[in-house]
């Protein structure tokens, strides 16, 4: 049964996730483009933005990278670079765990923002209060999970953990059996993570896919001729 | 040079009265929805004031506009391109929903629902927002009307600028005026060079400046890029919205509604011609008071032929170089030199143009000590401070507000003279360096102001890019998702927020 369980939730449900993830974000930028937003509220309420958005979004932007980095690099590559695994669990540990307290630290903030301000609440969506409350428990299970590796320094869940990840998106039908004996957090953490996954098309996370890095070359000035770019409205 | 075409708008303030039609019909056509209750696409305001939002010309503060750099090239005055980006997650200068005002309605229901009681019954005020009660009431799009508020407030007004003006507190020397205002359409707009998402642009065929709706991000960036504060973030649907100029009236060779329904008959839509090439140099020049002659400079003349074969080069149609050649707005800014952008100094280039009002002359005048210069007053008895509108319209030069308000006395004085004492006051037209030809055209634009010489507007050549046959049955104006209205009860996505507060029934107590 466990075995089963430990198939399902950490063999085929990522596969699950990750499908509506991609798949649902594609359907969602062709069909609803208009919904497509940041969704911020910071023309209702300025207060604790500036200290609450900023430690959030950079926080959160660092251990999305580090994790993605971290996990699916292969481990050949470190070994390459003289990095041992007991050095790189330790930088995973300091720096994920700077970051995640400057994360939570933000988050706790826009939490309350959102919770108590009348106009905020008031004008949030039941996803808006959702994601929120889902992302604060992800960084929780993280944080957390950096006390459980403080007890195994050699790295080995790490090296698991990664495995998992790397023979998930190369499709190895073994993912799920190279972690079923780690930490219960950990499987939270992941078993969470990818439900966040599950949700971002369906949340205001969509978001991220526009992260705006092409304005950095676009000129300034912008001019449309009709039938260029606007050519859509030819139905 | 690259010719292009803009319909430019002009606001004769002049006649402003001031009864907020336009507003009115321009918030019952395009925002009365949610998440723009509190955005006026056109609002008027009376000067002097802070104006709306609160001290909007305050660049100091907003940081709207550009700025020009040491090296000479032009910057967004809230930062370049890097600086944007990381701001992005909290923009330091975006206006809250209060420096507008916060949205409200009234619980109207009450009336007709209250018991008996020793009272009658009140409609108090409620948040959009929020669906409570509000205790007070303390902003709205025009809380300044008529001068309304102290003038220790009011003398915010950035454009008292090297005026002395205290004295403009005292009750004899007061002075108002008008200024209705909506998007520029700028020749170099600000906001789409703050746009991370590249969502707004301005139109090659007409100049209007229009916000993808389908790709805007609600990165809100062009909020505070505007030094007029004229894009709204709409907070229902997290997107920015602004002032469209009507452009599906425009194609159509409509006026725009505010222009349609303007009771003064103060607006003048023309198409003028420019050389696209030479904006980013007309925006920079070195000396703020130089970029109201830099403007005019990069207009071009439609009468030119040569000017008339490249244009038609650069694809512009015959129709349009015809209606140029009888622009209202050409008349008045380039022949007449009788109107002015506003707050050039922002340095966009704007392209919604204002002939600066006369006012009445101050009381010494009826003590016998009016200046006069022959039959036209002199204007420095106006009661408005030349250097007040100078500050408004040409960055502070004086002389140019000081010909057109010249000139447009010089007009009633002939005028007059030929009316009512029936003679013709020739020198009086020298004077200002005016020919009875151009008087007679000023007097039938400004004065008559028939709807075909107010609004000379070409329709849009739609047939030259899209297939209409194609459009047939297509949904025309939308906010983007294809033909849907954005609008749907069982929405996976999460689009619609569910509605609050005012769609509740009201408290009885």
């Amino acid at each position: 049964m466990a075995g089963f369980l430990n198939q399902a939730v950490f063999g085929i449900y990522p596969y699950i996730a990750l499908a509506v993830f991609l798949v649902g974000s594609l359907i969602r930028f062709d069909r609803d483009q208009y919904g497509w937003r940041s969704g911020s509220s910071q023309l209702l309420r300025r207060r604790l933005m500036r200290v609450g958005s900023n430690c959030f979004h950079i926080g959160i932007l660092a251990i999305l990278g580090g994790h993605f980095v971290g996990l699916l690099t292969p481990h050949e590559l470190y070994t390459a670079l003289g990095l041992t695994v007991e050095v790189k669990q330790l930088m995973a540990m300091g720096i994920g765990g700077v970051f995640g307290v400057l994360c939570l630290i933000g988050m706790t903030l826009l939490i309350y923002r959102r919770l108590t301000d009348p106009r905020i609440r008031a004008t949030s969506s039941p996803m808006d209060i959702a994601i929120l409350l889902i992302l604060c428990v992800q960084l929780c299970l993280g944080l957390s999970s950096i006390i459980v590796s403080a007890h195994h320094r050699d790295g080995a869940e790490m090296l698991k953990l990664a495995l998992w990840a790397q023979h998930m998106v190369t499709f190895q039908g073994d993912a799920a059996g190279l972690i079923a004996d780690v930490d219960p957090i950990f499987k939270l953490h992941i078993a969470l993570g990818l439900t966040i996954f599950l949700l971002f098309p369906f949340s205001r996370l969509v978001h991220i896919w526009s992260m705006p890095v092409g304005y950095v070359a676009r000129p300034y000035q912008l001019v449309r001729r009709r039938g260029g770019a606007s050519a859509r409205f030819r139905s | 040079m690259k010719i292009r075409a803009q319909i430019a708008m002009v606001l004769n303030l002049d006649k402003c009265i001031g009864c907020h039609t336009c507003s009115v019909t321009c918030k019952n056509v395009w925002t009365s929805r949610d998440g723009v209750e509190y955005a006026w696409f056109n609002n008027v305001e009376t000067k002097p004031g802070i104006g709306y939002p609160n001290d909007w010309e305050n660049q100091e503060k907003w940081k709207g506009g550009w700025i020009r750099r040491p090296d000479g090239r032009l910057a967004p005055r809230q930062g370049g391109k890097s600086k944007l980006l990381s701001n992005i997650f909290m923009n330091p200068d975006l206006p809250e929903i209060d420096d507008y005002y916060e949205p409200f309605t009234f619980d109207y229901a009450h009336l007709q629902t209250a018991g008996l009681s020793q009272a009658a019954p009140t409609a108090r005020p409620r948040s959009v927002l929020t669906g409570r009660r509000m205790d007070k009431i303390v902003g709205g799009p025009n809380w300044e009307e008529i001068l309304g508020g102290e003038f220790s407030k009011r003398s915010r007004d950035q454009n008292f600028e090297a005026i002395e003006k205290e004295i403009y507190g005292q009750f004899e020397n007061t002075f108002m005026m008008y200024l209705p205002r909506l998007c520029e359409h700028c020749l170099n707009p600000a906001c789409v060079a703050a746009c991370p998402s590249g969502s707004i642009y301005k139109r090659e065929e007409d100049g209007i400046v229009l916000i993808d709706q389908d790709k805007c991000r609600g990165w809100r960036m062009c909020v505070s890029a505007c030094p007029y504060k004229k894009i709204y973030y709409n907070w229902e649907s997290g997107k920015a919205e602004k002032c469209i100029f009507c452009f599906p009236r425009i194609e159509a060779g409509q006026p725009t509604v505010c222009s349609e329904t303007c009771v003064g008959r103060i607006r003048y839509l023309g198409v003028m011609l420019y050389d696209a090439d030479r904006i980013g140099e007309a925006a920079a020049a070195p000396d703020e008071g130089r970029l109201y002659q830099s403007q005019l400079d990069i207009f071009l003349d439609p009468g030119d032929p040569e000017v008339i074969a490249r244009a038609r080069q650069d694809g512009v149609p015959d129709a349009w170089l015809d209606a140029a050649r009888l622009s209202p707005v050409y008349k008045m800014a380039i022949d007449w030199k009788i109107a002015f952008p506003l707050h050039p100094e922002y340095r966009t280039l704007p392209m919604v143009w204002y002939v600066p009002p006369l006012s009445p002359i101050q009381a010494r005048a009826e003590a016998g000590q009016l200046g006069t210069n022959g039959l036209i007053p002199d204007v420095s008895s106006l009661r408005i401070p030349v250097r007040y509108l100078a500050n408004l319209l040409t960055a502070g030069e004086e002389a140019p507000v000081r010909l057109a308000l010249e000139r447009l006395l010089a007009m009633r004085a002939y005028m007059r003279a030929r009316h009512v004492d029936g003679v013709e006051a020739a020198d009086v037209l020298d004077q200002v360096g005016l020919d009875r030809a151009r008087v007679e055209d000023m007097y039938r634009i400004l004065a008559i102001a028939n709807y075909e010489d107010r609004f000379v507007i070409p329709t849009t050549h739609r047939e030259y890019a899209e297939n209409a046959f194609d459009l047939k049955s297509s949904c025309g104006f939308s906010f983007g998702n294809g033909c849907s209205g954005g609008a749907n009860d069982v929405d996976l996505f999460g689009k619609s927020k569910h509605r609050h507060g005012v769609r509740k029934p009201p408290e009885v107590a």
